[in-house]
């Protein structure tokens, strides 16, 4: 047996409370390891906390409680321009809209994924073309949003997540603002993303989303309630 | 870890990215600041070329012609008389070059007919004017010709530009006469206006011999044109009451036309201090105006926010790109207006024949203005963009 390689995301009994009356307690000591390689679905019906999960592990917000750790770092112990590094470096997402650049083509969006990290434009573009490839799109590079379908947007926007390397990649419901068709697409990219050595997040309320990811953590309020991981290893003790 | 980095190439794509995407509301958001700028800009210009005309027309003039009149008798108060013989006096001063003198002649006044009512004197005057007036006021005759020696003699009479315009005579072939006084004067000629010795604008000159012939007049002049070299107008200055007047020097009173000409531009500048502060109240208001796009800017992109924190972006980065776009638009308004301003400068000075001049420090008070009007402007709207918290900016859709 061999020691395992240090997570690429860990929080340990991680919790968020969004002040109020009464306050939210949106993520209650959460504990989850996510290693590298790993294909998860995080699955929850809304209200669950699962955003706010999503949020914290890509540093978008703070955990108030417990510890976070992202590519072996504490972020209890970062800047908020350390978190920016972070993401910029180390964290790709995808979005349920898109977010892509109205008027801007393809191939630009898919660079400006690079923007923060001090790349020539040239450079960039050089990369964003490699990737557009990899989606396979390299066919649209130089199509604008407005020209693309659904699928192909989302695709661009999983491009763009993807092009600065990052060590996880968070997907918040990629397949929820597309047809059954364009999402299985998305999915088969993310899945074959995963194979080729991709730590992937996949957060849904979808269960037949969930159910063809190879490990599914179930949360409700703010909870996890089941791990596929945990379950295995109480299996095999 | 290597920090986030925004190299400043990028900064300027990406905040002028922000503007191509609503091209319309960025042109209407930066008028207002071009207005102002084309305002200030316009202010200054047409100034300037007043005054290089102004400079201009001095240059061409000269600046050493002094004039004397006659002041006030201490005793009583009345005017006092300048002494016959003081024209050859003045001449001998040694600097002196050109020396000459008009009279007043009263109770003479110019009507178009002898038919005309005597209390209409259209606020004409008449002077007897020696021959070499023209010499020393730099006049020049507009048409017709001057009265030289030989004329000085007769009825005939030279008007000046505005006399000529109001008394509607533009013939000088000696078809033409006046009533003068007590006789017909015939018009030899009209003298163009004579900046430095306005008066002259608004007379009739008759020859001396004729005047107190025919006029009654008593010989006095009323007031002498003296040029000298330039280098010394300050001491013939100071010695001209004594040599005109040398029982009574303190009735005489000595004055430097091209003075005036220039203090005349000076009083301009308090009107253009009122103008430039106008332009400046349309610069503020333009600044509004564009503090407010990026208001609303901020709220309709808090989206693109999110999505730019989430790609890495820190506070310093969302800052200055918002603060970016805002200074774009001052600084498109600023270019625009000072293009604009230099045409309505260009336009203006045409339209009067005067000399373009546009001082560089204008432009580049312009651009300067611009861009602190679009940094105060941006200032707040971009530290609110930089403060949003990415979450709450990625939620709003």
């Amino acid at each position: 047996m061999t020691a395992p390689a240090a997570p690429v995301a860990e929080l340990v009994d991680a919790s968020r409370t969004y002040p109020g009356h009464p306050p939210v307690r949106a993520l209650r000591e959460a504990n989850l390891r996510i290693d590298d390689g790993e294909l998860v679905g995080i699955v929850g019906p809304s209200g669950s906390g699962k955003s706010t999960l999503l949020n914290v592990l890509g540093t978008l917000d703070r955990a108030d409680a417990g510890t976070v750790r992202i590519d072996g770092h504490d972020l209890a112990t970062l800047t908020d321009r350390q978190l920016s590094s972070l993401r910029a470096h180390r964290i790709g997402f995808v979005f349920q809209q898109f977010f892509l650049a109205p008027g801007v083509t393809a191939l630009d969006n898919v660079a400006d994924g690079l923007l923060y990290t001090g790349l020539p434009l040239a450079e960039r573009r050089r990369r964003a073309a490699e990737t557009l490839e990899r989606v396979g799109l390299a066919d649209r590079s130089h199509h604008r949003p407005n020209e693309l379908s659904g699928g192909q947007r989302q695709r661009v926007a999983v491009a763009r997540a993807l092009v600065g390397r990052p060590s996880l990649l968070l997907a918040d419901e990629p397949t929820g603002a597309l047809d059954s068709e364009s999402g299985a697409a998305v999915l088969d990219l993310l899945r074959e993303l995963h194979q080729s050595g991709t730590t992937i997040v996949v957060i849904t309320h979808d269960h037949d989303v969930a159910a063809m990811l190879p490990r599914q953590v179930h949360i409700r309020d703010g909870q996890i309630a089941s791990d596929d991981a945990l379950t295995m290893t109480g299996a095999a003790p | 870890m290597r920090p986030s980095r925004l190299r400043p190439r990028d900064a300027v794509r990406v905040a002028a990215t922000g503007l191509r995407s609503r091209p319309l509301r960025a042109v209407l958001s930066s008028l207002g600041i071009a207005v102002g700028i084309a305002a200030m800009v316009a202010v200054v210009g047409i100034s300037a070329s007043s005054r290089a005309e102004i400079d201009q027309q001095l240059r061409a003039l000269g600046t050493n012609l002094l004039t004397v009149e006659p002041g006030q008798r201490l005793l009583d108060g009345e005017t006092a008389v300048l002494p016959a013989e003081s024209v050859d006096m003045v001449a001998r001063i040694g600097p002196v070059t050109s020396v000459s003198a008009v009279g007043a002649v009263d109770d003479a006044f110019v009507y178009r007919t002898d038919h005309i009512d005597e209390a209409k004197t259209n606020g004409i005057t008449t002077l007897a004017a020696r021959p070499d007036l023209l010499d020393a006021v730099s006049g020049q005759v507009a048409s017709g010709r001057w009265l030289d020696d030989a004329l000085a003699a007769y009825p005939t009479v030279v008007l000046g530009a505005t006399t000529a315009e109001r008394l509607g005579i533009t013939r000088t072939d000696g078809s033409v006469a006046v009533w003068l006084g007590e006789a017909w004067f015939t018009v030899v000629g009209v003298l163009a206006p004579a900046p430095l010795a306005p008066e002259l604008d608004a007379a009739a000159l008759v020859g001396w011999p004729i005047a107190e012939e025919l006029l009654g007049y008593d010989g006095a002049p009323t007031r002498l044109y003296e040029r000298s070299t330039e280098s010394q107008v300050d001491d013939v200055r100071a010695v001209l009451p004594a040599t005109v007047n040398p029982a009574n020097p303190e009735e005489v009173s000595v004055s430097r036309p091209s003075d005036a000409l220039a203090a005349q531009n000076a009083a301009d500048e308090t009107l253009l201090a009122l103008l430039l502060a106008l332009g400046g109240v349309a610069l503020l208001v333009g600044g509004i105006g564009v503090a407010n796009t990026m208001v609303i800017a901020v709220l309709e992109r808090r989206s693109e926010i999110g999505l730019r924190r989430a790609l890495g972006a820190t506070r310093a980065h969302i800052r200055i790109q918002f603060l970016g776009e805002s200074v774009l638009l001052g600084g498109f308004g600023g270019i625009g207006g000072a293009v604009l301003g230099g045409l309505v400068t260009a336009v203006f000075a045409a339209s009067r024949d005067w000399p373009f001049a546009l001082p560089l420090w204008v432009l580049g008070g312009a651009a300067a203005a611009t861009i602190l009007v679009g940094a105060l402007a941006g200032a707040y709207p971009a530290s609110r963009a930089a403060r949003m918290s990415p979450t709450a900016a990625l939620a709003t859709v």
